[in-house]
């Protein structure tokens, strides 16, 4: 059983504070969703628990399993089982997604230890069958030309291979069509379980439909403002994000 | 040429005084009078040439003041037996240590039956003069360095002769390999090919010293003749110690309806200097120039090229690409030639730098004469520093940076790799390359 903890989390970008003083704990087999309108600092958020440069932690703490990683290289947080599935994956040209995913593991070897090829193709394809991905994507440069469906499943098969304790998900659901959400929000419904916890970032309620969170939390101006049960989505649904923000303005001024 | 000329200066050159080159002379078994003349004739413009100058055009960007040919000195003939295999099959293998051959594996008696020759040089100076004497630093000296030219020319003293007769395919590539051993050593590589009338070779060479600390002066130069519908697929690998001055000087002529691959990896050396030269000299000819390099610490890579166009309907693809980390620092000067009645030519000419740190250096001087006018010709270069989102998505999945720049150099480089046909050279290369990442 695993733990990833947030507390009072600031985050800025350059001079300007993006995310101000945010608390969530997420427990392995546990299904976080967060939620808000546009600008109020979600992708932030799963950027600076990545560990992406450009993103300053001002104030607070990330622990995994109760250790700080804030000091830690991003690969190096990737390593020690956080990963981000991105809301507009990178292209690499002329990388292969077999070869890509095979560095990655490699990277989670001790020095002088190597793959053993046969079993890493046999676990590749098992995991590809699982999702229903063709095995000529392997050989793909990874999400070179990709579709936007594609680049979301190749980052699911990453997910899958990497096995990571927590997987921070940013906007999973943009640029999809109906059928590729389905397909995408099926894979995260495969790596479900009980090793894995899930911060699930979005925008619309809609992927609360197939992947259904034990939690939900509504992010506003750099905070939760609002947590719930997969209920809390739907009154989401129903009232918009207007209904948060009064509210929280009622709130305020009381 | 004067007797005062031949005085020169020790800093015009070096260790390579007369009383050397009287000295080899003399080390050399019976050779035919010509090519002892020849190599007479080029001690001489060795000599009386001046080195390059920060001012000439032909070597702007490059280190002059490094240059100096001072310390080094030709080698004992030495019995070393270093030889690292690069793990290819191949059809024959000639392994020279120190300017004397060292190892061979003939060919199969069935290639050997149909008059494919891989020999060394000096036996094919005994026994196949004409050829060699048609073929052997027969082109111009244009890209700069015809000092180092010469210098090669009066000092060569053995090195691969392979000739491909009419009509008969080699499948398996030829093998050579060429050592330097020792502190501040001189060698003189040389790699003649020949292929005739519709014949196919593939010759892959491999450059390496036997200790990595050693200096080392090389000076090689290569001749690739494809004649009419012959093809030639060359693959050059440069591993010298990276504290060696290296030269390396190609030309290739391509025939009527013939076709030259070639590909050379640029790893080793503190300073390296490539030319190469092209010529199509009849319709139907084409030229393929591929070369990779990953420049690391503070090595330079000076590439200097040439394809001249001199017949219509012929075609050139020169493709360099540069992964350059730490202080590195690369040129590339190309230029392609396109002559009045050569219409109908294509021709391209591309250089691309990946710079893997803020420090490294990547100079382009891309250039085109034609001088025909129904010609298609498409020449340009860029220079690319790593995108920061690339390395952070590669870091989010658990690789280091070191890692993820020999990732996306190996992306970089794929299309290049792609080209050659062979799966086994691919990878051969491939390791090669994971090699200097390692260092």
């Amino acid at each position: 059983m695993s733990q990833l903890e947030i507390k009072d989390l600031h985050v800025a970008i350059g001079e300007k504070a993006i995310v101000k003083g945010l608390t969530l704990t997420i427990r392995s087999g546990e299904v976080h969703a967060i939620m808000g309108p546009n600008g109020t600092g979600k992708s932030t958020l799963s950027k600076a628990i990545a560990g992406h440069p450009d993103y300053t932690i001002t104030s607070g703490d990330v622990l995994l399993d109760g250790k700080s990683i804030l000091e830690l290289e991003a690969d190096e947080r990737a390593r020690a089982g956080l990963f981000l599935a991105f809301q507009y994956p990178s292209e690499i040209p002329g990388v292969s997604i077999a070869n890509f995913l095979r560095a990655a593991l490699q990277a989670r070897l001790a020095e002088g230890e190597e793959i053993d090829a046969t079993a890493y193709y046999k676990r590749l394809y098992a995991k590809m069958d699982m999702l229903k991905i063709d095995r000529k994507f392997t050989s793909r440069s990874v999400n070179d030309g990709f579709s936007g469906g594609e680049k979301k499943r190749c980052e699911i098969l990453q997910m899958a291979m990497l096995e990571p304790k927590f997987s921070l998900m940013d906007e999973t659901d943009s640029g999809l069509d109906i059928d590729a959400l389905r397909i995408v929000a099926e894979g995260v419904n495969t790596l479900r379980g009980p090793n894995l916890g899930v911060l699930l970032i979005t925008h619309y309620q809609r992927l609360l439909n197939y992947i259904v969170p034990d939690f939900v939390h509504v992010m506003y101006d750099g905070r939760i403002v609002k947590s719930g049960g997969k209920d809390l989505a739907l009154e989401l649904e129903a009232k918009g994000y207007d209904w948060v923000k009064k509210e929280l303005a009622a709130a305020t001024a009381a | 040429m004067s007797a005062s000329t031949l005085s020169s200066t020790p800093a015009t050159v070096g260790a390579f005084t007369p009383e050397a080159f009287a000295a080899h002379l003399a080390s050399l078994p019976p050779l035919p009078a010509w090519w002892l003349d020849r190599k007479r004739a080029a001690y001489e413009r060795f000599a009386s040439l001046p080195m390059p100058k920060r001012t000439d055009e032909s070597w702007r960007f490059s280190n002059i003041a490094t240059l100096t040919l001072d310390g080094f000195a030709l080698p004992a003939p030495t019995a070393s037996s270093h030889h690292a295999p690069i793990g290819i099959q191949k059809s024959a293998k000639l392994v020279f240590a120190n300017n004397r051959l060292s190892t061979r594996e003939p060919l199969a008696a069935d290639l050997a039956a149909r008059g494919v020759i891989v020999d060394s040089l000096q036996n094919a100076l005994v026994r196949h003069g004409d050829l060699v004497r048609e073929h052997l630093l027969a082109q111009p000296q244009r890209l700069g360095s015809a000092k180092f030219a010469a210098l090669h020319e009066a000092f060569l003293a053995d090195g691969a002769f392979v000739y491909v007769p009419k009509g008969v395919e080699v499948e398996l590539p030829v093998g050579l390999f060429s050592y330097a051993a020792g502190a501040n050593t001189a060698v003189f590589p040389h790699t003649l090919v020949v292929a005739a009338e519709n014949s196919r070779v593939t010759v892959v060479e491999y450059f390496g010293s036997a200790e990595d600390h050693d200096a080392h002066f090389a000076c090689g130069a290569n001749d690739l003749y494809a004649g009419h519908g012959a093809q030639i697929v060359y693959v050059g690998k440069q591993d010298w110690s990276e504290s060696t001055l290296s030269f390396q000087l190609n030309s290739t002529v391509v025939r009527r309806d013939a076709r030259v691959q070639s590909l050379n990896l640029h790893l080793g050396a503190r300073q390296a200097r490539s030319e190469s030269l092209s010529q199509l000299q009849a319709p139907g000819a084409f030229s393929e120039m591929l070369a990779l390099t990953v420049a690391h610490d503070a090595q330079e890579f000076d590439q200097r090229t040439l394809q001249i166009h001199q017949a219509p309907n012929t075609k050139s693809d020169l493709l360099y690409k540069n992964a350059l980390r730490d202080k590195a620092k690369t040129i590339f000067s190309g230029l392609i030639i396109v002559d009045p009645d050569a219409q109908q030519t294509d021709a391209y000419q591309s250089n691309r730098n990946l710079m893997l740190s803020d420090d490294a250096e990547a100079n382009a001087l891309p250039g085109l004469e034609i001088q025909a006018n129904d010609v298609r010709c498409t020449h340009g270069a860029t220079t690319s520093r790593i995108d920061r989102e690339q390395e952070f998505y590669l870091q989010s999945r658990g690789i280091d940076r070191a890692a993820a720049d020999e990732l996306i150099t190996f992306g970089f480089f794929e299309d290049v790799l792609n080209r050659l046909a062979s799966d086994e050279l691919h990878t051969a290369l491939r390791n090669l390359i994971q090699s200097k990442f390692k260092k």
